[in-house]
């Protein structure tokens, strides 16, 4: 009995060391870039583009091998967009990052892995599609809310996340600061107004991802300020359970795409990381973005795709797949000086939304 | 041993009571993950099991938690070896040094791979040159299980060497055996068992581990992501019965170490008589 335990100990620790040995080599080669015909790249992303790119990359795939006859295999790595741009700063090797604000890819760069001037790099600011920021309601819009100002009313509760630390809420904020501000008013009464609206968010989560989930799943509130493609994505899980209301003025929000410089220049992968970003533009992938629920940056495509009723309300999602309500006016963040202006202005410690967020 | 008969209702009561707990802890929330990863019908149970980023994020769980039961086996006997046999300065300390790494939170140790291996660390331009990748990579993954998996092994055999003292050792040395033989006849015997358990809980813990994994993987899909991590990951993307099916995966595992554990649990029992 002692022995055959023994030899069976024996016998579990060789196999074991065997197969860590051959696992050790397998795992080296699959690390390796450009091995015969296969090119590996790693695209490093935020949360919400999960099923984006996980259609454009076999579309990409196809294209590559069309155009060069080899096969790439394309790594996805998906989390809080400014997460992924800290793990990027310090080592993970993404050959390209596509995440939701310029201000995160300034994160890579700052740490010396991107050169500077990768907006221009790309055409429209180095943004390939954009979104929009919308209001996500109960079913039948109870408490009727059409445009900002509703918000600001009593009793409706507004589910958003803490502009200090989402970036998705920061563009929340500035689109109901520049509607405020279309409508004439001076600054004193547009900090009135974003007061009254701060003073009815029920829940001020952390990200985005979390505020869905508490208007969704934990049904807070009335309505919820939400990225455009996230409200789609809650239409399209609960059918027939909320509407999408498209206000009257909102902001272009521009997730930006980079090439990492040191990396691709270390494994030999710009070109195909180059290609693989600005292939995002054509017709082909622009559909594809369209189809996930982010805008096209053509305005061709944008046509294909447009909502055919004046009607700013979506009450179930187009069967057709045209969603797009052009009937918006949008502006962006140039129209507040840039990040880190806006971001000086706003969202500093002691800046202007802490101290609306004290009244 | 006769049990008193006023003690009936105690008895019953305190039964009751760590069956229910037991019951809302542990076996209503296993039957809602089990209930839930079939809620969309069999088909979609075994498609979201043997989706290929799952496949892969199950070979590399193996793989990590067999590597990190070879490395924390070697290293626990031999701490445990030196620990009991040897008397120096700073015992006492290396001791309590051992249990640091369950005690500290895991992402804490995530964090401090990320803070010495990583990009802007000073050794980085020196693995950079040696071609050798740590974090974000599987080495990393390795390292972080094997910090936190490290007590498991050394902590069961201790108590045992400690028990058995060292007079049969002793006499085989003076007898003239080597050191090994002294180790494979004398030792080993007396500390299988126990060493068979310390190998499974730290297998079991290396298996589930996510927080330390999670801070140091890059969350790389097919490459390095582990099944915890493949789990949240589902979990986000609004797959829930796809998650609860995976996590079902990681349960089944779960209860199969549990078997083996007691398993060797019982003979451990048996051999101490």
């Amino acid at each position: 009995m002692k022995k055959r335990l023994g030899k069976v100990m024996a016998f579990v620790a060789v196999s074991i060391m065997i197969m860590s040995v051959t696992g050790g080599c397998e795992a080296a080669k699959e690390d390796s870039t450009g091995d015969g015909d296969v090119m590996q790249m790693t695209n490093v992303s935020y949360d919400p583009t999960r099923e984006l790119y996980a259609n454009y990359n076999e579309v990409f795939k196809d294209h590559w091998k069309e155009k060069t006859g080899q096969t790439v295999e394309i790594t996805q790595s998906h989390g809080g967009s400014s997460k992924q741009a800290l793990e990027v700063a310090n080592g993970l090797e993404a050959d390209v990052v596509t995440f939701a604000l310029e201000g995160d890819i300034d994160v890579v760069a700052d740490a010396g892995l991107i050169e500077p001037g990768f907006t221009s790099e790309f055409e429209h600011a180095s943004s390939p599609y954009t979104s929009t920021i919308v209001f996500l309601v109960r079913k039948d819009n109870p408490k009727d809310i059409k445009d900002w100002d509703d918000l600001t009313k009593d009793g409706i509760g507004v589910i958003t996340p803490s502009p200090k630390t989402s970036g998705g809420a920061r563009w929340n904020y500035l689109a109901a600061w520049y509607y405020f501000e279309k409508q004439g008013m001076s600054e004193e009464e547009i900090i009135e107004n974003i007061t009254k609206l701060y003073k009815n968010v029920l829940v001020l989560d952390s990200g985005a991802r979390g505020s869905t989930t508490t208007f969704t799943e934990n049904g807070q509130g009335d309505v919820l300020i939400a990225w455009e493609n996230e409200a789609f994505l809650s239409m399209k899980e609960n059918p027939g359970e909320y509407e999408i209301v498209v206000p009257s003025v909102s902001i272009l929000c521009q997730p930006t795409v980079a090439v990492v410089d040191e990396i691709v220049d270390e494994r030999g992968t710009r070109e195909l990381a180059t290609e693989y970003l600005s292939y995002l533009y054509s017709d082909e992938a622009q559909r594809v973005e369209a189809e996930n629920y982010y805008r096209p940056s053509d305005t061709d495509i944008i046509e294909e795709y447009a909502y055919d009723t004046s009607d700013n309300v979506i009450t179930e999602v187009p069967e057709d797949g045209k969603w797009i309500i052009t009937n918006i006016e949008m502006t962006d963040i140039e129209h507040f000086g840039g990040w880190p202006a806006a971001i000086d202005k706003h969202f500093n410690d002691g800046a202007l939304f802490d101290q609306i967020y004290e009244n | 041993m006769r049990v008193r008969k006023n003690d009936g209702p105690v008895k019953w009561v305190l039964i009751t009571i760590s069956a229910l707990f037991l019951f809302v802890m542990l076996i209503l929330p296993l039957i809602y993950v089990i209930v839930t990863s079939f809620k969309d019908g069999v088909q979609y149970f075994v498609n979201a099991i043997t989706d290929e980023y799952a496949k892969k994020a199950l070979i590399l769980t193996v793989w990590v938690t067999a590597i990190t039961v070879i490395c924390n086996t070697v290293f626990g006997i031999f701490a445990a070896w030196c620990l009991t046999r040897y008397s120096f300065k700073g015992k006492k300390r290396i001791s309590a040094l051992i249990d640091l790494p369950v005690t500290v939170s895991p992402i804490i140790v995530g964090l401090i791979y990320v803070l010495t291996y990583g990009r802007q660390s000073a050794v980085y331009p020196i693995l950079k040159n040696l071609d050798i990748k740590i974090i974000f990579a599987v080495p990393g993954i390795v390292l972080a299980t094997v910090f936190v998996t490290l007590p498991f092994v050394a902590r069961e055999i201790i108590p045992v060497l400690n028990a058995k003292g060292t007079e049969e050792e002793e006499a085989a040395a003076l007898m003239g055996a080597s050191g090994f033989r002294i180790f494979k006849d004398i030792t080993f015997p007396h500390i299988k068992w126990s060493l068979l358990y310390g190998i499974v809980l730290c297998a079991a813990r290396a298996m589930g581990e996510f927080g330390a994994v999670s801070v140091i993987s890059g969350h790389l899909r097919g490459k390095t992501n582990t099944l915890p991590l493949y789990i949240e990951l589902l979990y986000q993307g609004y797959d829930f019965t796809g998650a609860f099916a995976v996590s079902s995966v990681l349960v089944i595992m779960a209860v199969c170490i549990l078997i083996l554990r007691s398993i060797f649990e019982k003979n451990l029992i048996k051999n101490k008589d």
